[in-house]
């Protein structure tokens, strides 16, 4: 069953995408540590976080498209998922930091002592055990999507009404997380990290250990992704996104389908968040902003929804495209976005990678007399 | 639960719905026994889609027994529910799954565990092969298994969503307007197509084209305004002076 499960997820392009994956995983931070600085092939410290961190995006933007591209539902609260796994690795690193904090308390974090809390909050129990705080990184993003899944899909809200709710959503813990009560270390969120796992987190092995990580998780993710689109379940959520109502009047329960690819997806992207926070250094409410989730739609866009290489692809072109612009011309890097973001929508509506698929099959194939566009929109 | 409904396979008796104060079914009673197909006519409005809202759990009855199989109250079940129970349902619109293949289109609809897990884990096995070729057979199919749905004229994805409802082994069919918007040859493959399916299940079918009607050579029920106006043969009710009145006089 798990056997056949796995075969079939590993298609020719699955193969090629893993194996490109964990090639990087060792290739680059072999440049990285083993040549030395004046060579060509070097990968440079700044250059390797920067990567890994494209990476953990990908990671987000592949969940999204897991939900988005295959079941049609766009989800513009991904961001809050990710920043939760966020926190559940920020709570990790605090409690590591020890009595090395500016306060020098033992136990508690710098900003409880500042708040002149007397003890630990009962929800940071817990947190200086790695095990713990990986099982939360899991567990929390995956319960509030159940939550939020069970009810939102059981009213059967749908289409714009579910992604103004999802934006509402991220918004509201967007708010909450700001407040000092909250035990988040409020406006400044949680930061100054020492240690992970033991090993220095400013260390060049530790950098390269967290971006071999990355492109691990990436494609175990891929691997699931792909499982699960190419099996059964794969053509009923296609069938879902194209006609809900149709698969219901054939039996299938169409909330507890959508239920559990949303809470799958929103799973992986608290993993990218917990694998983004140790490689940035710091955590804070800005991650829960609206606007974050959006701008994740758009790499899913770009790359090409659907494909579940176009999220990927999109999610390390438009972020690397930003590094470049942000530099350059600082200011209009917004503007640059939202122009991008209405290029793809009227002339790639398939994104970059479903273009390239689309040409190849015109070019594989003979004309044909009737060719009617095959995918409907998923959503709007 | 009423006595009344043992042996048949579709009851119902003195259904209403309204909404908005608008009775669209008003003391609706009707009784459908296994293996029988009928044919149901009426002019726009008289309450037909209504009817099949109810009966697969789409709209709930204000007032009134829905019985399915001599025992089921189909008022306390939800579409999937239903499905599962047996009683499948066509479209008026055809609507197929359009970015699938032709053959994906009826592994889906197979009468299969549809569960989360077990779909995640299916393995296609000998006899879903079967199935779906025989099905492709009787739908005159076979040639268009690999294309996507998408690209098939409207008659052809009424017959595939014909042929899915086929792998979903209903007891009960409810097909809505199979033949609108058909050309003549396509009308008498689809009577063709019925008729087949109709020999080991119950089909109830709302049509509007009289000639349609003629070549089911079915008994025919005439709804007008929510309720039975008339029931018999189709020579029957067409001579029936208040049917003509409302429905084939205008």
């Amino acid at each position: 069953m798990i056997t056949s499960f796995i075969f079939k997820a590993l298609d020719r392009r699955a193969i090629w995408v893993v194996g490109a994956l964990v090639t990087l995983a060792a290739a680059v931070p072999a440049c990285n540590l083993l040549l030395p600085a004046n060579s060509p092939l070097h990968i440079s410290n700044f250059a390797i976080t920067l990567m890994g961190k494209y990476l953990t995006y990908a990671l987000l933007a592949l969940a999204l498209d897991l939900v988005w591209g295959y079941c049609g539902i766009l989800s513009l609260g991904h961001g809050a998922f990710f920043a939760l796994g966020g926190y559940a690795m920020g709570m990790y690193l605090m409690r590591q930091i020890g009595s090395r904090g500016v306060y020098g308390d033992p136990v508690l974090p710098d900003f409880m002592v500042f708040l002149n809390w007397q003890e630990l909050p009962w929800f940071w129990l817990g947190f200086d055990q790695f095990w713990f705080a990986a099982i939360m990184i899991v567990l929390v993003p995956g319960t509030l999507a159940f939550v939020f899944g069970w009810f939102a899909f059981r009213s059967r809200v749908t289409g714009v009404y579910l992604s103004i709710i999802t934006q509402a959503m991220t918004y509201a813990l967007l708010l909450a997380f700001f407040r000092n009560e909250m035990g988040f270390g409020g406006n400044n969120g949680l930061t100054d990290f020492k240690d992970i796992l033991g090993h220095a987190i400013q260390s060049d092995t530790t950098r390269a250990a967290l971006f071999a990580a990355s492109a691990l998780s990436l494609a175990v993710a891929f691997l699931i992704c792909s499982g699960i689109v190419r099996s059964k379940f794969g053509k009923v959520l296609i069938a879902v996104r194209d006609a809900e109502t149709r698969s219901r009047f054939f039996g299938f329960r169409v909330e507890n389908v959508k239920l559990f690819v949303f809470v799958v997806s929103a799973m992986m992207a608290g993993v990218a968040g917990a694998l983004y926070v140790p490689q940035v250094g710091i955590i804070n409410p800005g991650e829960f902003a609206p606007a974050n989730s959006i701008e994740v739609v758009i790499w899913t866009a770009v790359g090409g929804r659907g494909t579940l290489i176009g999220p990927i692809t999109g999610a390390v072109l438009v972020n690397a495209g930003k590094s470049v612009f942000t530099a350059a011309f600082p200011e209009y890097w917004l503007f640059a976005l939202g122009a991008l973001f209405v290029a793809v929508t009227l002339f790639l509506p398939k994104g970059i990678v479903g273009a390239i698929m689309a040409a190849k099959t015109r070019l594989s194939r003979p004309p044909r007399t009737s060719t009617t566009n095959a995918a409907p929109e998923a959503a709007e | 639960m009423t006595k009344a409904a043992h042996g048949s396979i579709l009851y119902l008796d003195g259904v209403s719905v309204s909404f908005d104060g608008f009775k669209a079914i008003n003391n609706l009673s009707l009784i459908l026994e296994p293996g029988e197909m009928r044919a149901i006519i009426g002019p726009n409005g008289a309450g037909k889609t209504t009817m099949m809202d109810i009966i697969t759990g789409k709209t709930r009855p204000d007032c009134g027994d829905v019985i399915f199989d001599g025992e089921i109250d189909l008022t306390c079940h939800d579409e999937t529910d239903i499905a599962s129970l047996g009683v499948g349902r066509k479209f008026q619109k055809p609507t197929v799954f359009e970015s699938h293949t032709v053959w994906d289109n009826l592994e889906l609809a197979l009468n299969r565990d549809r569960g989360i897990f077990a779909t995640l884990f299916h393995t296609p096995t000998g006899q879903d092969h079967e199935q779906i070729t025989k099905i492709l057979e009787t739908t005159r199919m076979v040639h268009k298994s690999q294309e996507l749905a998408a690209n098939l004229s409207h008659g052809q994805k009424q017959w595939l969503e014909i042929g899915m409802l086929l792998a979903q082994e209903p007891k009960l069919l409810l097909v809505d307007e199979p033949v609108a918007g058909m050309t003549d040859a396509e009308t008498v493959e689809t009577a063709r197509l019925l008729r087949e399916i109709a020999k080991d299940r119950s089909v109830v079918v709302v049509e509007h084209d009289m000639g349609f009607v003629r070549d089911l050579n079915v008994k025919v029920t005439v709804l007008a305004e929510g309720s039975v106006l008339a029931e018999g043969s189709l020579d029957h009710v067409s001579s029936n002076q208040s049917v003509i009145e409302n429905y084939l006089g205008r």
